[in-house]
This record gives C-alpha cells, sequence and structure tokens, in this order.
C-alpha cells in the first residue's frame, strides 16, 4: 500500500495575458483564464500509476483561492481519491517559504504518507523551489526533475533531468518528488471519473485548522516582497523586408549595422 | 566590507560561467566569497580564475558524500558558513539546482528568497523579470538576502581578489533524508554553447517543416557560434528534441541576438525570448505575430534567406 500525496496549483493559462495586480503587485488572478497547471496533471498522472501497479491512496493536495476547486475536481476525476484544499484570506501573497510551511502543515494532516509528488515548476512563478523546500520541512530525500521513476518495496529510484545533464537517484520512503514534463502523457478524465469525483471527498482547511500561525503567512510576512512592479513597455517592431533574394543579405548588413557581427 | 557568499557552480572538474556572473553581481553588495562544494580536489584547480573575478575567500567543503548526495551538502555548507561568517548575502545561480538550493537554506536559515534575479543593486534591490518579460519588478529581502541570479543577466567582470583558501568541515549526511546519486551521464552537447548561456540563439519552429531540415538552422547558429533553440511546435512535431525547446514550457533565454526562423510567435514563445536584446525574424506569413517584436524581419521562404545569412556569416568571418 503506497500512500502518495500529490500537490497541485491552479494557474493563469500561459496562452493568456497575465498581470500583476495594480495596487500590491500580487497576481492579478482574474485577469487571466485560470487551469490546472499542465505539469500537475503528469504529477497526477505518475501517483496514478504507482497506484494502479500495486495498491495505494492518492490524495490532492492545493492551496489556493476558492476557484483552486476546479483543479483539485480535474485531479479527482482523473482518478484520485481524495483532496485537502487549503483556503484562507490570511495566504493571499504569501511567499514560498510561506507557501512551503502552509504544503508541509497539509501534508501533515494525511497519515502514513510515503510519496510526494508535485510538479517541477509552476508556470506563473517559476520559484521552481516549493518541491525542495518542502523536503527541507518534511525532512525526507528530495528527488526533484525527475523524468522516470520507479518504487519497489522501500526504495525509490529516479532519473533526475537538467541542464547538466541525467543524474540517477536513489532513496529511501518516505520521499518527495517533482515531476518534468517528459515524465508521462497524462490520461483525459473519463466520464465516469468526472461523475464520480463528484462524490470525492474534499476537506477544506483554513491555516488555522494546520496549526500555521497568521503572523507567519501572507503578502504582509513575506521574507521577500515587490517594491516595484512596471509592465515592460512592449517591444515594437523594427524594420521589416520582403525577400526579393537578398532577405540573407539584408540581415547580415543590419547585424554589422548593429556590431553584431 | 561585508561578506557575501557566492555557491561556485561547476561541473565534470570545469568551472561554469555562471559562478563569474554570480561572483560579479555580488560584488555590488560586499566582498564576495567563493562557496566550493564538491569532491575532495575540486577546488585547487579553481582557486586562481575565482580570485581573478574577485573572490577574498575561497571556502572549500569537500568530501566524498559531498558529490554522492543531491542538493543538501550544499546545503550544509552554506547554511554552516551563514552562522559563522554573518554574510550579507548568499548568492547563487539560478540553475534548477541552485534554485533548489536556495530555497532549502531560506527554510533551514530563515532568509529571504529572491529567486532567478536578473540584476543586484548596491541598495540591496534585486531586479526580476516575470511572465516571461512581461513584467519588470524590484524586490527586497527582510533578513538575510538569499539571491538566485539568471544564467546570462549578469555580465561577468573580472576584479581582483585574494582567493584565501579556508576549510569547511561538512556534517554527516543523513541517508533517510537525501536523495543518493547512483550514476551521472552528462549532456552530450557537441561543440555548440548552452542555450540559456549562449550570446546568440538560433531557433526554428513549425516552418522548419521536418527534423532533417533543421539542419538549415543548425548551419546558422554554427556560423554563429550560436545556440539552436526549437519553438514547441517544432518540438512537438518531433522535429527538434524538447530540451532545446524555447518558451514558457521550455527555457527562458536572453541573448544578444534571437534568430527566429519559421516562428509564429506566439505568447508561449514569446514568454521564452522577448527579452532577448536583439530579435531577428525570418516567416513567410507577414501577418506573423513574431514581426511585432522583432527588430528586424524578413517576409519569405527562410530555406533561401538562412543559407544565404550563413554564407554572409562565413565570409565576413574569414
Amino acid at each position: 500500500m503506497t500512500n502518495i500525496v500529490v500537490l497541485v496549483k491552479q494557474v493563469p493559462d500561459t496562452y493568456s495575458e497575465r498581470k500583476l495586480s495594480d495596487d500590491d503587485y500580487t497576481l492579478d488572478r482574474e485577469s487571466a483564464d485560470a487551469v490546472l497547471d499542465e505539469i500537475n496533471e503528469k504529477a497526477v498522472e505518475e501517483a496514478l500509476k504507482i497506484k494502479e501497479a500495486g495498491e495505494g491512496e492518492v490524495t490532492v493536495i492545493s492551496v489556493g483561492p476558492d476557484r483552486a476547486t476546479d483543479a483539485i475536481r480535474k485531479a479527482l476525476s482523473m482518478g484520485a481519491d481524495k483532496a485537502i484544499h487549503v483556503s484562507d484570506e490570511a495566504l493571499r501573497g504569501s511567499d514560498a517559504v510561506a507557501t512551503a510551511k502552509v504544503l508541509a502543515a497539509a501534508v501533515g494532516k494525511v497519515e502514513g504518507v510515503d510519496l510526494v509528488i508535485a510538479g517541477n515548476e509552476a508556470s506563473d512563478g517559476r520559484a521552481g523551489a516549493v518541491p525542495a523546500m518542502l523536503a527541507e520541512l518534511l525532512g525526507v530525500p528530495q528527488l526533484t526533475q525527475v523524468r522516470s521513476l520507479t518504487v519497489e518495496g522501500g526504495t525509490i529510484k529516479a532519473d533526475r533531468e537538467t541542464d547538466d545533464g541525467l543524474t540517477h537517484l536513489e532513496a529511501s520512503l518516505p520521499a518527495l518528488v517533482s515531476v518534468t514534463e517528459k515524465i508521462n502523457e497524462p490520461r483525459y478524465p473519463s466520464f465516469k471519473g468526472i461523475m464520480a469525483a463528484k462524490k470525492k471527498p474534499v476537506e477544506t482547511l483554513t491555516i488555522g485548522d494546520l496549526g500555521v500561525d497568521a503572523g507567519a503567512v501572507g503578502l504582509g510576512n513575506a521574507l521577500s516582497t515587490v517594491v516595484e512592479a512596471a509592465p515592460k513597455p512592449p517591444r515594437t517592431a523594427g524594420e521589416r523586408v520582403e525577400d526579393e533574394g537578398d532577405g540573407g543579405s539584408k540581415i547580415a548588413e543590419y547585424l554589422v549595422g548593429q556590431k553584431i557581427i | 566590507m561585508a561578506e557575501v557568499l557566492v555557491l561556485v557552480d561547476h561541473l565534470n572538474g570545469e568551472l561554469k560561467k555562471t559562478t563569474f556572473e554570480a561572483l560579479t553581481a555580488a560584488r555590488e553588495l560586499g566582498e564576495p566569497s567563493a562557496v566550493v562544494v564538491g569532491a575532495p580536489g575540486t577546488a585547487g584547480k579553481f582557486k586562481e580564475q575565482l580570485g581573478s573575478y574577485g573572490a577574498a575567500k575561497v571556502y572549500v567543503a569537500e568530501s566524498e558524500d559531498a558529490a554522492n548526495y543531491l542538493v543538501t551538502p550544499k546545503v550544509d555548507a552554506l547554511a554552516k558558513l551563514v552562522e559563522q561568517a554573518s554574510p550579507a548575502a548568499v548568492i547563487v545561480t539560478a540553475s534548477a539546482e541552485g534554485k533548489e538550493v536556495s530555497g532549502r537554506l531560506a527554510i533551514r536559515v530563515g532568509g529571504g528568497l529572491v529567486y532567478d534575479a536578473v540584476g543586484v543593486n548596491s541598495d540591496g534591490t534585486v531586479e526580476q523579470s516575470v511572465f516571461g518579460g512581461a513584467y519588470s519588478v524590484k524586490s527586497k529581502a527582510k533578513g538575510l538576502p538569499i539571491i538566485s541570479v539568471r544564467p546570462g543577466a549578469v555580465e561577468a567582470a573580472q576584479a581582483e581578489g585574494a582567493a584565501a583558501e579556508e576549510s569547511v568541515e561538512l556534517p554527516a549526511v543523513d541517508a533517510a533524508k537525501a536523495a543518493k546519486i547512483t550514476g551521472v551521464e552528462p549532456v552530450v552537447g557537441g561543440d555548440r554553447p548552452e542555450l540559456t548561456e549562449a550570446t546568440i540563439v538560433v531557433s526554428g519552429g513549425r516552418g522548419v517543416g521536418s527534423a532533417e531540415k533543421f539542419e538549415v538552422v543548425e548551419k546558422l547558429a554554427d556560423s554563429l557560434g550560436a545556440a539552436v533553440g526549437a519553438s514547441r511546435a517544432a518540438v512537438d512535431s518531433g522535429y527538434y528534441p524538447a530540451q532545446f525547446q524555447v518558451g514558457q514550457t521550455g527555457k527562458t533565454v536572453s541573448p544578444q541576438l534571437y534568430v527566429a526562423l519559421g516562428i509564429s510567435g506566439a505568447i508561449q514563445h514569446r514568454a521564452g525570448m522577448q527579452t532577448s536584446k536583439t530579435i531577428v525574424a525570418v516567416n513567410k506569413d507577414p501577418e506573423a505575430p513574431i514581426f511585432e517584436i522583432a527588430d528586424f524581419g524578413v517576409v519569405g521562404d527562410l530555406f533561401n534567406v538562412a543559407p544565404q545569412l550563413t554564407d554572409e556569416v562565413t565570409k565576413r568571418k574569414s
């Protein structure tokens, strides 16, 4: 029996325009379509594969405003068993450290966790550090940025892929994993899955329920804050020419003019 | 002057260029101390180079375990030095590993994490560029700033440093809390520069049409000494391997010159390259959105334009 927790996050769709709000520079969550971050679907898929290979239970955890429910439902309709949704006004504007602490507390609510699976990096914040921070807080081995993994008995083996190449990793359970885009192709929820998801238990918790101090989270308590933010002036189109058999030479001339070549 | 810890980025016994960028950024805040974590015998050959980019001290944290466990030995070394040296800041490279090291360090020592900085200012504020360059953001950390610096964002500049060696004893690794490295397979990238570190990037998109025809992109890249990139459409169509993908779900690059061949320029792609200093685009479609952000655009067939440009570049070099 492998007890797996998957972390999911609702993010603004990368295909829509994303903005920071004018007053406090937090993410303007209303400005963009929200979706279950693509990488999370892969994290859910990997958890389901491990569960299906033996026995297990998959719990989805999401920290975010009420509309994170959609991301949770998607994960449940793929086949996860239950969910914990941490939603609290006090969390607004929390930094990565506070987010990791809240996630650690939420993971603590699930008994006997063998494996925590997350996406390697959310497409909005791109901090790419929350899984590692969570491993630090939970005191478990960190197998992050992995493109393949196997669990056998109490041992987990994984291939980590970064710009430096492949690193083969091995650790004992319990452990934390973050997966990259290459890990798998996530399944589509079936109609049956979508219907079943509506009946699956979703526990909604506040940070008080988790025993996290409100003074440790939120924008006002962040250890790093944005002091200025401005949309960059949009790039403007420069010169454009039609290729009349000399397009390549014209680029070369331009690059020479710019002292690039 | 206050000490600033800089984690040395190295691979296969070689220093990475990003180390010099981090040392340069650190000099805005104080006197850089390079921290080398690795197998015994790693730091010795780095010392001189670290000194030439201003490292006043070189902390040497070497052990067999340091090379055999993922991320945690580096966190151990930095945490110990934070306690010992009370630095003004800690700077790492914003690589996959660097971000993880900085995140764990922030949890352990309680510092303020600022990630993926594109600039570090002497007043302690840090410049960031978010949402694929759509926003410029200035951040400040409370407490000890732990900053990761985006590769290629800071121009490395030499400065004199004493590079005085000091050894650091690493705590024993708790195997129940760490992942053991059982093997490594370095990237066989050939002679081309690494995508995120390259000064010039030449990318191909759906318009290239096939994996075989990507040769036209590679040839131009090689004439310019550039890295090769690909759009998501090209990767999804199987024209080029995923590790070369530039865009929101791939790499973010900000080279001096970005050449887009047969790339339409969807938001997805622009998010990964629009902070490039100069953008040149070639596309058959005059309506392609890439032209809206290109400094120089050619409406035409990339199979005519790119080879001609390759020849021109080669001619000028000889």
